[in-house]
């Protein structure tokens, strides 16, 4: 994986000692709130619902075991002895002091990490596939785009202060793992015909869509890129977006909002007489820079080994089964550890955890973890002749649970028991029906079934992207849950329809019961839920909850 | 009541006004009354509170302080998915209050 060259170790450095002043000069009130918030926000800081929260950047979800101790030492050391993953592929803490904020990215920079552009109107984290570099299915490895775009985006002062904040993603499979569609750039990396009867490497883009209070499928705006270009193209769809995108209203601030008034073809008009004059100014980085990057990323001394497990546990292979990925060589799997284990808070490890984690990656994985959008963990290279061993440590220490991509692998977002935004909490919600569903035995049955959970329509629990989508609404100050059907965040992307009138939480759960039954009833063959959906339509479901 | 709250400037830690200094225990609360304004300000320029605001509260008859929002309640406790990190880490009812 990536290795911070000087340049790169001494931003950081450089970037944590001059938040320790800026935090030393608001203790010391020589900075007010009003000056302090952008600062600290450009640090990942945010002051939530009951204390300060900090979001530590993880690029394109990919980190060592080094840096995931750090994160379990950091969570035990300054917080309350846990984390949370997110949506983002990034580590979120809850119970932050001000007075050690400066510390931690420290302790972060001694690592290759830090919380930069996790707020604040910039250009965020750059996400990626979990399976990156692993998957069987993919062209190439996407990563050494991600790191380009993250480097160019890094600190850009041109685009430092954004109409709104800027999500980016990078895929380089036909499956799409990271809701590339829904982000306000989604980057595939494809092949081309070349003219010379040969194929060339390049990207498609994607702009304008995402989640929120208006979710939209971002359009393809270009079918290929070539990769000498692929910065020069990015920062025209930027520029574009800089110079008209809607600044006197925070609701209508982002790309998607720019590329649906303007229609797309207008956009890509527009992007396409930026490119043009981008090229002649040589904004690209030397292609010496990506090949450069390209070695950090090359796949691990692979062995041969077993190709198959023994299947005679039947726990072990439910697990198997179900939490394990194909991956490129035959001998190895991508192994995904459960952050969903029944009743507990999605995405929440302890520090304990992590370091374990941590160690099972550097004994099975070559070093290597990465962080779903899921808020699971994947060791991506793992022999198959090792899974057993692994499986028997994860059940030990509760993260063994076989539900990758059921109703149980829920994502909820921290909702109004962390988040100052929240208008509903999230996490109960998960927590019941993950029990419930349990306890009824109806899991594998429903098979893959993507429920997703928002407290509030900023869908940070992507809900609008879930076969089944909760939304938590305030009602006169009563929690109230809309139900939606219909979402996809993969390669067959749609949003998500709302079913009617909302529930109490009992009633969403019900709700959520009623309608997997309908799919039950009514699924053909190897449908999943949302084939059912959208083979039969809404009508039997609301039938079916509404009367 | 009108009840004054914010955040700890150095911890973070949620607090509320007891008419002389903050506290992380809602109960302490007082009505500031038409005064809220004026005591926020003050507060806040002299760094002991970070980014107060005033809100709507009931005291019950047993003298404790129920803010009238679940937002103000969940502060007030801690979050309710983990009792052991609230204020009320033994109170088996503790969550009941904030629902």
């Amino acid at each position: 994986m990536y290795k911070y060259d000087n340049y790169d170790q001494q931003m950081v450095d450089a970037r944590v000692e001059e938040f320790r002043d800026q935090a030393r000069r608001r203790l010391e009130g020589k900075l007010t709130e009003d000056q302090f918030k952008p600062l600290r926000l450009m640090n990942g800081l945010y002051l939530q619902l009951h204390a300060y929260m900090l979001r530590v950047a993880i690029p394109y979800g990919t980190l060592n075991s080094e840096q995931m101790i750090a994160l379990g030492d950091i969570a035990d050391k300054y917080d309350r002895g846990y984390g949370h993953f997110t949506t983002r592929q990034n580590l979120q803490y809850n119970w932050i002091k001000l007075e050690d904020a400066a510390d931690i990215l420290a302790d972060l920079a001694k690592v290759e990490m830090h919380a930069i552009q996790t707020s604040g109107n910039c250009i965020r984290n750059i996400s990626s596939d979990h399976f990156a570099g692993a998957a069987h299915d993919e062209l190439v490895d996407p990563r050494p785009y991600a790191e380009l775009l993250r480097q160019w985006s890094s600190f850009h002062p041109e685009f430092t202060y954004l109409p709104r904040k800027f999500k980016i993603a990078v895929i380089a499979a036909e499956k799409d793992r990271a809701a590339m569609r829904l982000h306000d750039i989604g980057i595939q990396i494809v092949k081309n015909d070349a003219k010379d009867g040969g194929s060339e490497i390049g990207a498609r883009f994607f702009v304008g869509g995402g989640m929120g209070r208006t979710p939209m499928v971002a359009p393809m705006i270009r079918d290929f890129v070539p990769l000498d270009q692929l910065i020069t193209y990015a920062e025209a769809c930027l520029r574009v977006y800089n110079r008209y995108g809607r600044r006197d209203n925070k609701y209508k601030a982002r790309i998607k909002i720019l590329v649906h008034e303007l229609g797309k073809d207008e956009y890509t008009r527009q992007v396409e007489e930026e490119f043009a004059h981008l090229l002649k100014q040589g904004v690209e980085p030397p292609r010496e820079e990506l090949e450069r990057i390209k070695p950090y990323f090359s796949d691990p001394a692979f062995e041969d080994g077993p190709k198959s497990v023994d299947r005679s546990d039947p726990d072990f292979a439910v697990w198997v089964d179900r939490n394990t990925h194909r991956h490129k060589h035959d001998s190895y799997v991508s192994a995904v550890i459960s952050l969903k284990p029944v009743g507990g808070i999605p995405g929440d490890a302890t520090g304990e955890q992590m370091r374990l984690m941590a160690r099972l990656a550097k004994q099975y994985s070559f070093d290597e973890l990465r962080i779903m959008h899921t808020q699971n963990v994947v060791l991506p290279h793992v022999k198959i002749g090792d899974l057993h061993a692994l499986w028997t440590e994860l059940e030990a220490a509760g993260l063994g649970s076989p539900n990758m991509d059921t109703i149980e692998d829920m994502i909820a977002c921290p909702g109004l028991d962390y988040c100052s935004l929240a208008n509903a909490r999230s996490i109960p919600l998960a927590q019941r029906i993950s029990e419930r569903f349990d306890a009824s035995g109806k899991t594998s049955k429903l098979g893959e079934l993507k429920l997703k959970i928002s407290g509030c329509i900023n869908a940070c629990g992507h809900h609008h992207a879930g076969h089944i989508g909760i939304l938590g609404v305030d009602r006169k100050g009563v929690e109230n849950y809309q139900l939606s059907l219909g979402g996809s965040e993969a390669e067959d992307v749609s949003l998500a329809k709302i079913t009617g009138p909302g529930f109490t939480e009992d009633g969403v759960i019900e709700a959520v019961d009623t309608v997997t039954n309908v799919y039950l009833a009514n699924k053909q063959g190897e449908e999943r839920f949302l084939d059912t959906y959208r083979r039969i339509g809404m009508e039997p479901f609301k039938e079916a909850l509404y009367g | 009541m009108r009840v004054l709250t914010g955040n700890d400037l150095k911890t973070g830690d949620v607090v509320w006004w007891t008419g002389e200094t903050w506290s992380r225990h809602v109960d302490e609360a007082v009505d500031a009354g038409e005064r809220a304004e004026e005591i926020l300000a003050a507060e806040e320029a002299a760094r002991r509170v970070n980014v107060p605001y005033v809100i709507e509260a009931t005291r019950e008859e047993d003298g404790s302080v129920r803010p009238a929002h679940i937002k103000d309640r969940i502060r007030a406790l801690g979050p309710t998915v983990r009792p052991d990190l609230t204020l009320k880490p033994k109170d088996p009812e503790a969550i009941d209050w904030v629902i």
